[in-house]
């Protein structure tokens, strides 16, 4: 790209090394998709250069989100934060709180009643279920099928938002879990509520199942579109659906079994062709057995309290130390990593979004695919710009 | 590794999770045994994190013999020391092949102003490539042999490292009816005092 | 055969199209402003200050520690503490808010202040309809706009101000019981000095 003479100083000393190779025999061409796109998902840019329709580069810009979160984070409260993590990745404000509040019980090796955990584990499981069914309906948006798949899963996604509602006070930002447990308790009415909610769960998969999976157009535009090999996927830090999708077997809930998880027999879906329609159905295929844990869980679920008794909600400092807590969000690995100075505030507290970290493989799977594969493959990384910018 | 710098943090909370201090001129070696060794193979790198450790006066007492009126004596002195600060990568690594981790890295630079260069453990792990530019952005760590360091958060023109703990913000203060603390005093130094808002009313 | 998967698809839709006229669980969507939900108990939007009795200057609970005050994520909280103390609904001697101010455009209703507050004195509203044609001082509550009775926040929590009654109550009890034996003790003392009268419990 050559900068015309009369371009503005701050054009010509533009940081950002634009090496395009010259391909073919036609010029290329620079689009710059978003920062306001209606396939990005908020305020996300891609810078790309093109040849005809084929994709020669792709460089994502983050950063129109940014509030640095982080700092924030250390100049409040440990409890203070715990708000703030619910903007984090706002569609799955619940399993932020989890991973928070994971990390700070690792600090400060804080133990969680039963009846927390199972809770814990109820929420998170519809978190996911209502994270992949809008996902999913995202994702076959872009590519053309605007509303109704969108508007089934967000159908569903209401059911469960309600619920939320009813058990911590709001449908996003639930700001529920604590150091130590759980803020309120669920009543009896709340969990029978969500067993009728779960119990028609499994109907709604198996009608989005049918609306999509062998719809052929869906299968033309996705299959062998965006491939992901595992090596590299594993090598850039993918997690989560992604990673799974590429046919990696790693599910912290397996790994890790965080909280109660090994109490909970579920199966792990792989992708075996690693492109888009792979993690489309692994999204499917995840919830089904995402069902499964939350009934087992609401079956199971014991009397209790929900916090432990020697939690401190005023004046809460944790010992010098660092702790790094992580657990399978609905889009990956979430971490939230803690150093400790003693004092009321954290001394670091950094947020290891998912949802940046899977798009490092984006221009790996954008790369000589065309203009409108672009939309999808981005869609079906599953990212949400609060997380990624934070 | 003979000379590989390799030295243990111990982790004084319960949370038990040691970390490994490398020297930043065998850490690109060391990275790549702990990725390949067949027991180890830590090929998954999770997290990157920049801590800033700023410049710390200590204050110690010490214990010097000295001429008091002619005699010999201990006397007790606080001397005041400044420790150097630095800056502060840490890797989270863990293994999807053998399912174990995490294994803690630490690089520290020299110190905050002029020798802020670190290895890049990008070639070695991709999943570092944006998490460093992160980190070279909001901290100001240099990463040398990283493909593409440029800012990834704040905007290109942007000259501050925003996370370092000595960071000033700009003064642009709009408009803060409940401000306290360090807001307090800004805001009064650009907003006229409320009327109408009398207590009680 | 090709397409068979798009006819499910189309089967499926036709399925969901024609059973909304028939089920009412399929419309989920409720005409607001003319139709509402019922209101929802653990709803949170802004706190608001709870006072005893009638007088809202008089029984407001809040005694100026400022503990929410400091531990508000956002900082929408400013308290400006009274120099004199004055008694509250109990009768006891306490400090009290002169200037209590929550700016609503900043809060993120995150409930937070009603967690940290160890006299009960800040509860979450469930009014939203807030909106106003001042970005500013229509959206900076003080504390006669914050103020509101008790039964108020009965009305709206009825379970959890059921277990916040109880805990009170017992704290009331607790503290009664304790000034009855230090009167007591102070009979037995000193005999030639009068009983204080007995004191109420608040409503």
């Amino acid at each position: 790209m050559t900068i015309p003479a009369h371009a503005p100083e701050q054009l010509k000393n533009w940081n950002r090394p634009r090496i395009i190779e010259p391909g073919g025999d036609g010029d290329l061409l620079e689009v710059a998709m978003g920062p306001h796109h209606p396939s990005t998902h908020g305020v996300f840019r891609m810078d790309v250069a093109l040849d005809g329709e084929r994709v020669i580069r792709l460089k994502p810009v983050f950063g129109y989100l940014h509030r640095n979160h982080e700092k924030i984070a250390e100049s409040v409260s440990y409890l203070a934060s715990m708000p703030y993590t619910d903007r984090l990745d706002y569609i799955c404000s619940l399993t932020n709180n989890w991973a928070y509040a994971l990390a700070v019980e690792k600090l400060t090796s804080q133990e969680v009643p039963e009846r927390a955990e199972y809770l814990r584990v109820i929420l998170g499981e519809l978190t996911r279920i209502q994270n992949h069914a809008s996902s999913i309906g995202f994702l076959i948006q872009e590519m053309g099928a605007s509303g109704t798949p969108l508007m089934y899963a967000f159908r569903e996604r209401e059911k469960i938002l309600d619920l939320f509602e009813a058990l911590t006070g709001s449908r996003m930002m639930c700001n529920y879990m604590r150091f130590g447990g759980c803020r309120v308790d669920a009543s009896a009415a709340w969990l029978d509520a969500a067993r009728k909610v779960v119990a028609g769960l499994p109907g709604f998969v198996d009608e989005f199942d049918q609306l999509l999976s062998s719809n052929e157009i869906l299968m033309a535009r996705t299959q062998g579109v965006g491939i992901l090999r595992p090596e590299l996927a594993v090598n850039a830090g993918v997690t989560g659906p992604m990673l799974r999708a590429s046919g990696i077997n790693y599910d912290i809930r397996k790994v890790d079994s965080y909280g109660i998880y090994n109490r909970f027999p579920f199966r792990v879906p792989l992708g075996d062709h690693w492109d888009v329609y792979d993690r489309f159905m692994i999204r499917m295929l995840e919830m089904r057995e995402s069902i499964k844990i939350v009934e087992q869980a609401l079956k199971d679920i014991p009397a209790g309290p929900v916090m432990d008794p020697k939690a401190k909600i005023r004046g809460f400092r944790p010992k010098a130390g660092e702790a790094y807590g992580r657990i399978e969000a609905p889009k990956g690995e979430l971490g939230f990593y803690l150093i400790s100075d003693g004092g009321p505030n954290p001394y670091r507290y950094r947020v290891r979004p998912p949802s940046l970290i899977n798009l490092t493989v984006l221009e790996d799977m954008c790369l000589g695919s065309d203009i409108a594969d672009v939309v999808l493959i981005f869609g079906s990384v599953d990212i949400v710009l609060g997380e990624v910018d934070r | 590794m003979p000379g590989a710098g390799v030295g243990i943090v111990s982790n004084p909370g319960p949370s038990g999770q040691h970390s490994l201090r490398l020297n930043p001129s065998h850490a690109a070696a060391v990275a790549k045994f702990l990725r390949d060794d067949a027991e180890l193979a830590l090929d998954f790198l999770s997290n990157v994190t920049g801590v800033d450790w700023p410049d710390k006066e200590i204050a110690e007492k010490v214990k010097v013999s000295k001429a008091v009126d002619g005699v010999e004596q201990t006397v007790e002195e606080t001397r005041k020391r400044v420790e150097p600060g630095c800056l502060e990568v840490v890797y989270h690594l863990f293994s999807v092949a053998r399912k174990h981790g995490p294994v803690i890295l630490r690089m520290r630079t020299v110190n905050r102003t002029d020798q802020v260069e670190l290895p890049s453990l990008t070639s070695i792990w991709r999943s570092a490539e944006f998490q460093e530019r992160e980190v070279f952005d909001l901290y100001g760590v240099v990463f040398t042999g990283h493909p593409d360091l440029r800012r990834l958060l704040m905007w290109d023109e942007f000259t501050d490292h925003p996370m370092r703990r000595d960071y000033v913000e700009p003064d642009d203060f709009e408009y803060e009816p409940t401000a306290h603390d360090a807001v307090a005093a800004r805001a009064a130094a650009h907003q006229e005092p409320r009327e109408g808002k009398v207590a009680g009313q | 055969m090709l397409g068979e998967g798009i006819l499910k698809g189309l089967a499926e839709t036709a399925k969901n199209f024609v059973g909304s006229f028939f089920s009412a669980e399929r419309m989920t969507t409720v005409e607001y402003p003319e139709e509402r939900i019922a209101p929802i108990e653990a709803a949170r939007v802004f706190p608001f200050l709870v006072y005893d009795g009638i007088e809202w200057d008089a029984g407001l609970r809040c005694v100026a520690c400022q503990i929410c005050e400091k531990e508000c994520p956002p900082k929408c909280i400013f308290i400006e503490k009274s120099k004199d103390k004055k008694p509250d609904a109990v009768g006891k001697p306490q400090f009290y808010p002169t200037r209590f101010d929550i700016d609503i455009s900043v809060c993120m209703s995150c409930q937070i202040c009603v967690e940290v507050c160890p006299f009960e004195a800040i509860k979450m509203d469930n009014v939203f309809e807030l909106s106003t044609d001042d970005r500013f001082d229509g959206l900076l509550l003080d504390r006669k706009q914050l103020a509101k009775p008790n039964a108020y926040y009965h009305q709206i929590h009825p379970t959890e101000a059921a277990v916040v009654e109880a805990r009170l109550a017992a704290d009331r009890a607790k503290s009664d019981a304790k000034q009855t034996a230090a009167a007591i003790a102070s009979a037995i003392k000193g005999a030639e000095r009068p009983l204080p009268p007995p004191t109420t419990g608040g409503d």
